[in-house]
């Protein structure tokens, strides 16, 4: 087998409340209680679980936007928890995140151009505004949009078309990970489809490894290679897709997935 | 007569001094003992209907233009201010779907149940008291005489759901108008918020209105459905009826949007394009720009509402017809 790209080792975070009136005494919150496993160059990994399991706290804790209590993340053999802010910035090309909201994560300010641009500059990708121009239009034409719409501002958008910016603000960094956390959760199934579609088809392409982070199920099995379950900061399950949509060991999942609604298609036979 | 008949219903949004339509022509009605399913996209109108058939759409920015909406023989457009709430939380409530907006965050969820009772019914506050209990139980609240006294906030959002459905159960309501009351909760806790719904409408015949954009909670829950796109209904029928032949080209289209669970497949049939905003002056169907089956002819006149199959009516003027 090959060498993993990402390996995540008994990985803890854990949050310390304060103490108030209201609330009581201080807590120790385990979000992430000892989690471990390994994504592969070019596979799909997806994190799924109910709200407050603890899977976003996995991607953020990844990002360095929390700190990991203890345990181990060696992205291609070097552990970088332990890395400074300085030493982890030029990880921060090569390990890139999307977000759920595209109303939130996209500066209202800044024309799409400049969005895109400026970590160009910051990782010296490029080093004029019209080289800098050619790789935005290239990418936005990959990502389905007109290369006109770099000159104008986040506003101007539908929530499809600012996530679809979102994955292009990514995607121009040529990452060796994404970690998506929700990221199609916020839009209407109609538009969902069509960016799943385009993630999939550029994690296809690029052979970029993904670390897919949702609640939905359905989703899940249509991007990943791999699922991993969580429950209360620990995986439960973890295996490749069809085993565990097809045979779930664990009684969680399987109570996960027997609650999903269903369509019916057709008449029942009666 | 049924008990809620909602007819040309025609509400319309003022902005920059014009009126713009944004439902237009939806007619449904629910029964005793019925529920009603309405699915669309964000923007299709399924909220304000339901907020129009409460009477909260007050102001003058978005106002009922036309159609009439009756309950129980009644016309709801007409009535006084007094005459409505006497109505409203009493025989017609309504779940909301945000759990943690519609509570108030300072007075204890017993209160607000007690303050909805004695507002509708002659009951002294001890009495009131009992009741909530009583509907906490009903909505199967843990320890309910002591949960009677928490704050919203010590209840987590399944939780707090279930203490608006007691809220608008406190007076056997016989129409529940539910908007997403289950979107912002987890699946598992979502299914029994769903079963608990179902098993109160088997016990109290109540009618229910369920407005959801998932159309699995809607084949699941619903006796019929109303699939409403941009302001109109475009497909209606029987739940099991319209699911076995789906006549619309958008209800297809949505349904081959969602990824399942249960089987694989490479690519999703995502519907192009996107749900045109409010601004855009349509001409024809409004699902032409983004249909498969598009002619001439959608683009210029709007498809009028046609029976399909008996109890199966349906908007487009290529009903059935699947793309090449």
């Amino acid at each position: 087998m090959t060498e993993p790209l990402l390996r995540v080792i008994d990985l803890k975070t854990h949050f310390r409340t304060k103490a108030s009136w209201m609330f009581g005494e201080k807590q120790l919150i385990k979000a992430v209680d000892g989690v471990s496993f390994d994504i592969a160059p070019g596979e799909v990994l997806s994190l799924v679980g109910e709200s407050g399991c603890g899977k976003s706290t996995v991607g953020r804790t990844l990002t360095h936007l929390e700190q990991a209590t203890s345990g181990r993340a060696l992205f291609e053999g070097r552990d970088f928890l332990v890395m400074s802010p300085n030493e982890f910035r030029p990880l921060r090309r090569e390990i890139q995140m999307i977000f759920q909201d595209p109303f939130a994560s996209l500066n209202p300010r800044l024309k799409i151009e400049q969005t895109l641009g400026e970590p160009l500059f910051i990782h010296g990708l490029c080093k004029t505004w019209d080289e800098a121009r050619a790789k935005i239009a290239v990418m936005l034409e990959t990502v389905g949009m007109d290369p006109l719409v770099m000159k104008r501002h986040p506003h101007e958008f539908s929530g499809g078309q600012r996530q679809r910016i979102g994955i292009a603000r990514v995607m121009i960094l040529k990452p060796k990970l994404v970690i998506a956390d929700e990221a199609v959760s916020a839009l209407d199934v109609s538009i969902q489809a069509q960016v799943l579609n385009l993630l999939k088809k550029l994690q296809q392409d690029s052979g970029v490894s993904m670390l897919f982070i949702s609640h939905d199920l359905g989703v899940v099995r249509h991007i990943s290679d791999q699922v991993a379950v969580m429950h209360e900061g620990k995986i439960v399950e973890i295996g490749r897709k069809r085993q565990i949509f097809e045979a779930p060991q664990h009684e969680y999942t399987r109570k996960l997935l027997e609650s999903i609604p269903r369509v019916k298609i057709g008449k029942e036979v009666a | 007569m049924a008990l809620l008949e909602v007819q040309d219903l025609e509400i319309a949004v003022r902005t920059k001094g014009k009126l713009l339509p944004v439902v237009q022509g939806v007619s449904f009605d629910v029964d005793d003992n019925e529920t009603l399913g309405i699915v669309g996209e964000s923007g299709c109108g399924k909220s304000l209907t339901a907020l129009a058939i409460m009477g909260l759409l007050g102001g003058t920015t978005v106002r009922i233009t036309g159609g009439n909406i009756r309950f129980d023989g009644m016309d709801l457009l007409t009535l006084s201010d007094g005459e409505r709430r006497s109505i409203m939380g009493n025989r017609m409530a309504m779940i909301f779907q945000e759990p943690m907006t519609s509570l108030n965050p300072v007075y204890r969820i017993g209160d607000q149940i007690i303050e909805n009772i004695r507002q509708h019914q002659k009951m002294t506050n001890a009495q009131a008291r009992d009741r909530a209990v009583e509907l906490l139980s009903l909505v199967r609240i843990p320890n309910p005489s002591e949960r009677v006294d928490s704050f919203p906030h010590q209840m987590s959002g399944g939780q707090r759901q279930r203490v608006m459905i007691a809220m608008a159960l406190s007076c056997d309501p016989k129409l529940l108008i539910a908007d997403e009351p289950t979107t912002a909760l987890d699946v598992t806790v979502q299914k029994e918020v769903l079963d608990l719904m179902a098993d109160l409408q088997t016990r109290m015949g109540t009618a229910i209105v369920l407005i959801s954009h998932d159309l699995g909670v809607i084949s699941e829950t619903c006796d019929k459905v109303a699939v409403m796109y941009r302001g109109r209904v475009v497909e209606a029928a029987a739940t099991e009826n319209l699911f076995a032949e789906l006549a619309h080209p958008y209800t297809r289209g949505l349904l081959n949007s969602i990824p399942v669970v249960d089987s694989d497949v490479d690519w999703l049939e995502a519907i192009p394009g996107r749900v045109p905003t409010l601004e855009e002056e349509l001409t024809g169907c409004a699902f032409h720009p983004r249909c498969a089956l598009v002619t001439k002819l959608c683009a210029t006149s709007v498809p009028q509402e046609t029976e399909y199959k008996p109890g199966h009516s349906v908007r487009c003027h290529f009903s059935g017809k699947v793309a090449p």
